[in-house]
């Protein structure tokens, strides 16, 4: 089988989402490239280097800059003439383009999947990972999500694929990228972060999330994340929400702090190695999954702890 | 400008999902079912754009069984003016779901078809991308906005990174993020009026489209539990134990 794997990069470098989907392509079959958008020269050349890597296509073009799904889902479909799947990571970015070609190709897509069981074969998480589904498909053709996760990740040196340009489909005229927020931190990024720590409802404002989460996290070397309660208040920007509709995270550490444990928050990181709760109530559902709980009052034992760190 | 609303009657949000112990689902028998909360916010966002002038008319679209008309009634009750209830009883897929839509979108002519950005029960996140590939339309996916003049529709994304606007002409793809807006209840004068506002029933077959399932679930089973493991009394345990694990020095 032949796949070809979207490349997820900032038009500088190739995002680490890319080397697991690289990884659970090659389960599948030979694996292919895509690297499209505006002088992604040195995001190809980096590209090629991934261990396992047959052939990196390049679509270099102003239509594809900002990963417009308009305009990456035609020149999808039209390599696809020569590829069985399409494997994307299942990123913003990933998850906005792929099922448009899913149904320029008329294929029902698989999102999200946590692993390869055959050629046509996969598990996906249902219902907020409170279930696990085995789903076998029909299609000749295959468009694949997947969960960064829950694949190893592929060395990103040692591989030698071929660069190959291809010819651009040009821009569709349906859609203008007008500009970005995207914010910017020393910190690590939260789906790769080794430790994160997140802070809910509790923390109250801004202020106190900053005052009170950030050092820790920086005593840690850890990445911020944060509940949908917290997000929605406006205590830290949407990019921080982990959970169900949020990101998906699995650092070694997860230390919650006054979040309560709700299904769609456990969703998005009741995969991580080691779980540490701190609530004041000892009754919260975060509890019930934690590896080390401390019940007490953040604003007391979160600054306790920073310092004697 | 005419409104599209597809909405999902699905397992309400707050009830712990069950997997079946004969492995071949989530159990949906006598548990509370409702409409799916992004789809809420899809229609909260048409009914906005209509008390601005912006729409004229709101059409809310429901693939599934019989019962879904119970989430197409609360649609009309929060505000949607009418409703379709294309009936199956067939579990149907993104694919064909959005195949049903291009052909209501082709009758229906809309300006604007807003969807949720996922179904909770399924977390597929496919049908609204799918829909704007067989329409060719464009598709403001992930949206935390949405701003309609002319013959465009500026949509502020909520992607990887933090926020990302794009512009696309209409018509266009809508699928709604978490802070899109608060939906509102329905107050019980406009429930009541809901149940005498016009609901059609469909079948797949009147739109040509075949919902055959393209996947087989060959089994559902429970993720491996996570169990409780132990309390610490204080920080000062807590950081021993941050020591041994090697995460503090
Ligand atoms: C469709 C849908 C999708 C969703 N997706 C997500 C998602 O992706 N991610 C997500 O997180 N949520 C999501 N939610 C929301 C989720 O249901 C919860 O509402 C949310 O996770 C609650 O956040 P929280 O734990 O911070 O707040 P709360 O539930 O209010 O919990 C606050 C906790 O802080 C504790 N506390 C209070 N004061 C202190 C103190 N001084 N010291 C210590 N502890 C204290 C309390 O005991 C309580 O346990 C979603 C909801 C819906 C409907
Ligand atoms: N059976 C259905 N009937 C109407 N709308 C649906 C249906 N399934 C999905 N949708 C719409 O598509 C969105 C995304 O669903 P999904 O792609 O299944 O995650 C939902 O939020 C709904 O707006």
């Amino acid at each position: 089988m032949k796949t070809l794997v979207w490349v997820e990069h900032d038009g500088a470098t190739v995002k680490d989402a890319t080397l697991s989907a690289v990884t659970a392509a090659s389960k599948l079959g030979e694996v292919h490239l895509l690297v499209a958008g505006q002088g992604v020269g040195a995001v190809a050349e980096q590209a090629a280097k991934i261990a396992g890597v047959g052939k990196v296509h390049v679509a270099d073009d102003a239509a594809f800059a900002h990963a417009l799904a308009e305009n990456v889902a035609p020149l999808v479909a039209e390599l696809m003439a020569s590829h069985d799947a399409f494997v994307v990571p299942a990123t913003s970015n990933g998850k906005n383009v792929a099922p448009r070609v899913a149904a320029l190709l008329d294929v029902m897509q698989i999102s999200d999947i946590l692993s390869v069981e055959g050629p046509d074969t996969f598990t996906r998480p249902i219902y907020a990972g409170n279930a696990i589904a085995t789903v076998q498909t029909k299609d000749a053709k295959k468009v694949i999500t997947v969960r960064g996760t829950a694949f190893e990740k592929a060395a990103p040196e040692g591989g030698s694929g071929a660069i190959e340009a291809v010819a651009s489909t040009g821009d569709k005229g349906l859609s203008t990228f007008e500009g970005q927020e995207i914010a910017k931190s020393e910190r690590p990024e939260l789906t790769s972060a080794k430790i994160i720590v997140s802070g809910g409802r509790a923390l109250q404002n801004s202020e106190n999330f900053h005052a009170i989460i950030e050092p820790l996290a920086d005593k840690l070397g850890a990445g911020v994340g944060a509940s949908r309660a917290a997000v929605d208040a406006g205590y830290v920007p949407n990019d921080y929400q982990v959970g169900q509709t949020g990101k998906i995270v699995a650092p070694e550490v997860y230390i919650a702090v006054g979040i309560s444990g709700a299904i769609q928050h456990l969703a998005g990181m009741k995969d991580s190695k080691t779980i540490i709760a701190i609530n004041k109530d000892e009754d919260a559902p975060i509890f019930q999954v934690a590896d080390i709980g401390l019940v007490g009052d953040l604003f007391k034992v979160v600054p306790e702890l920073t310092q004697k760190l | 400008m005419k409104v599209l609303v597809p909405v999902k009657r699905v397992l309400d949000y707050n009830v712990k999902p069950r997997v079946k112990a004969d492995g071949s689902g989530v159990d949906l028998a006598n548990v509370k079912m409702s409409m799916n909360p992004f789809d809420e916010i899809a229609v909260e966002e048409a009914i906005r754009l209509k008390e601005k002038g912006v729409a004229t008319e709101i059409v809310a679209v429901s693939i599934g069984e019989a019962k879904a008309q119970e989430t197409l009634r609360t649609a009309l009750a929060m505000g949607a003016d009418r409703a379709i209830l294309v009936q199956t009883d067939e579990k149907a897929e993104p694919l064909a779901i959005a195949k049903i839509l291009a052909k209501i979108a082709g009758e229906e002519q809309p300006g604007l078809i807003i969807l949720g950005k996922q179904a909770i029960d399924d977390d597929n996140n496919q049908t609204g991308q799918m829909l704007a590939g067989l329409l060719g339309w464009g598709q403001g996916t992930f949206a935390s906005k949405v701003e309609v003049s002319g013959e465009t529709v500026k949509v502020t994304r909520e992607v990887d990174g933090g926020l990302e606007t794009d512009s696309f002409k209409l018509p266009a793809i809508v699928t709604t993020d978490l802070r899109l807006n608060e939906p509102r209840y329905a107050s019980l004068p406009n429930i009541m009026k809901a149940k005498s506002k016009p609901l059609g029933v469909k079948s797949p077959g009147d739109y040509g489209v075949d919902v055959t399932p393209r996947l087989t679930t060959l089994k559902v089973v429970e993720p491996p539990k996570r169990t409780a493991g132990v309390k610490v009394a204080d920080v000062d345990e807590l950081v021993a134990k941050l020591k041994a694990m090697g995460v503090a020095k």
